[in-house]
């Protein structure tokens, strides 16, 4: 499992893993029953407080994404993949919030943002 | 569970002659916690941390460490505190396996396996005189001789202070590992407010000896927002509401820092006025610049 943390991003650091494990569980990158490293290996690696792995991983625990088992460590939950249609839009919302923000300013509609998703999805 | 906090530090004020080093400062550290201290130079961070240490007697107020006092009870405090200063105050003419042996006659908890582990993990050469050393290497001594003995309570004043990445990184590590290791405690302060968001739990800001605001890292990050407002008619001055900190902008277009309950913001943008135009999150860095009026690094750089 690859994580990256970037300080630029203004994502608090413990949601950018959760949002990354959660890309990579719907993508298939990370497979069921696939173990995660421990929170202080994770912690080691990515230069940030454990306190913050503890929490992105009780965050995928509680979305049921990921299993602690009691001694030996954290799982992908084996029902995680794919994830529903609802969290995965939930994934691009940060995004589209901050088109629709340049879509008013150019005094564009949400239907004229629509349109033009069309237009550019099928540009035959 | 022992809810005791590490540190208590209540109605803490200092002066030096005219100077108020210290202003009523109360803070609260509790077991486990990554406190980052941020601040300009000669906001108080040192000052705060001399009292701590029990290098300074509180003036007015009180400062308790594990429950105690450090001035009247140095061995109970410094006997459980690992600390390292920006200009290690390590004795230059030694060698670094001298300076080992020294503080572990200090220590009775000292851990000579793990004072080796480090060691080979910074590539220290032991047999090296200190004044021979590198900056950075030199500081690696430090955060050895810091942390060889596993004290509860880590205290690093400006530990990254003009070293290069790689340094900087292995102190950062050595943070999150004291941390992992047991939930210990960890007080720094710093100027690099990148490394303070990476590995804090909770921060405070300190100007001009006050305590400007302290809390959750993660609260603090959600309760500031950025907004850029876009008036109709243009303005001379910004608008002036509760909650909003460092207007700037000009004619139509103003932006302003949030600082408040996220779930009042459209409430409060509602009262000015002016469409939002542009809403973010900020870091830590640009939080900072809103309450003390410039960035430590820019300063750094003067």
């Amino acid at each position: 499992m690859q994580i990256f943390i970037s300080e630029q991003d203004q994502t608090p650091i413990y949601q950018q893993i959760v949002n990354q494990v959660r890309l990579q569980v719907s993508s298939g990158r990370l497979s069921p029953e696939e173990e995660l490293p421990s929170i202080r290996a994770l912690a080691e690696r990515l230069m940030v407080n454990p306190n913050t792995v503890a929490r992105a991983y009780r965050e995928l625990e509680q979305a049921g994404i990921v299993t602690k088992r009691r001694t030996t460590g954290s799982y992908i939950s084996a029902g995680a993949a794919p994830m529903d249609r609802e969290a995965r839009q939930e994934l691009l919302a940060d995004k589209v919030d901050a088109l629709l923000a340049d879509a008013r300013q150019l005094n564009l509609d949400s239907t004229d943002v629509i349109d033009l998703i069309q237009k550019r999805s099928n540009p035959n | 569970m022992n809810d005791q906090p590490i540190i208590r530090i209540q109605n803490l004020s200092r002066r030096f002659g005219s100077n108020q080093a210290l202003d009523d400062v109360s803070l609260e550290i509790p077991k486990g916690v990554v406190m980052g201290l941020m601040g300009e130079n000669g906001a108080g961070k040192t000052t705060l941390i001399k009292h701590i240490l029990g290098l300074l007697k509180a003036q007015e107020g009180s400062v308790e460490v594990f429950g105690k006092n450090p001035v009247s009870d140095p061995v109970g405090v410094l006997s459980n505190i690992g600390y390292l200063s920006e200009e290690g105050d390590l004795p230059s003419w030694m060698r670094v396996y001298e300076l080992f042996r020294y503080a572990a006659g200090f220590y009775p908890t000292w851990d000579d396996g793990y004072a080796k582990q480090l060691t080979e993990q910074f590539q220290l050469d032991v047999s090296a005189p200190l004044n021979k050393l590198s900056k950075g290497q030199r500081s690696r001594a430090g955060l050895v001789v810091a942390m060889a003995y596993r004290p509860a309570l880590l205290v690093l004043d400006e530990p990254s202070s003009g070293l290069d990445p790689i340094v900087r990184r292995d102190i950062l590590g050595a943070i999150i590992r004291t941390i992992a290791d047991d939930g210990r405690t960890v007080l720094f302060s710093s100027h690099l407010l990148g490394e303070v968001e990476r590995v804090a739990d909770r921060i405070a800001i300190l100007k001009s000896g006050r305590v400007l605001f302290t809390g959750e890292l993660d609260e603090v990050k959600e309760q500031h927002l950025g907004v850029t407002l876009h008036f109709s008619q243009p303005r001379l001055t910004p608008p002036s509401a509760p909650g909003f900190l460092a207007w700037e902008g000009s004619g139509k277009e103003w932006s302003a820092v949030y600082f408040g309950d996220p779930s009042h913001l459209t409430q409060a943008l509602a009262s000015l006025g002016g469409e939002v135009v542009r809403k973010t999150h900020l870091s830590l860095d640009d939080i900072f610049v809103a309450h003390v009026g410039r960035s430590p690094e820019a300063e750094e750089a003067a």
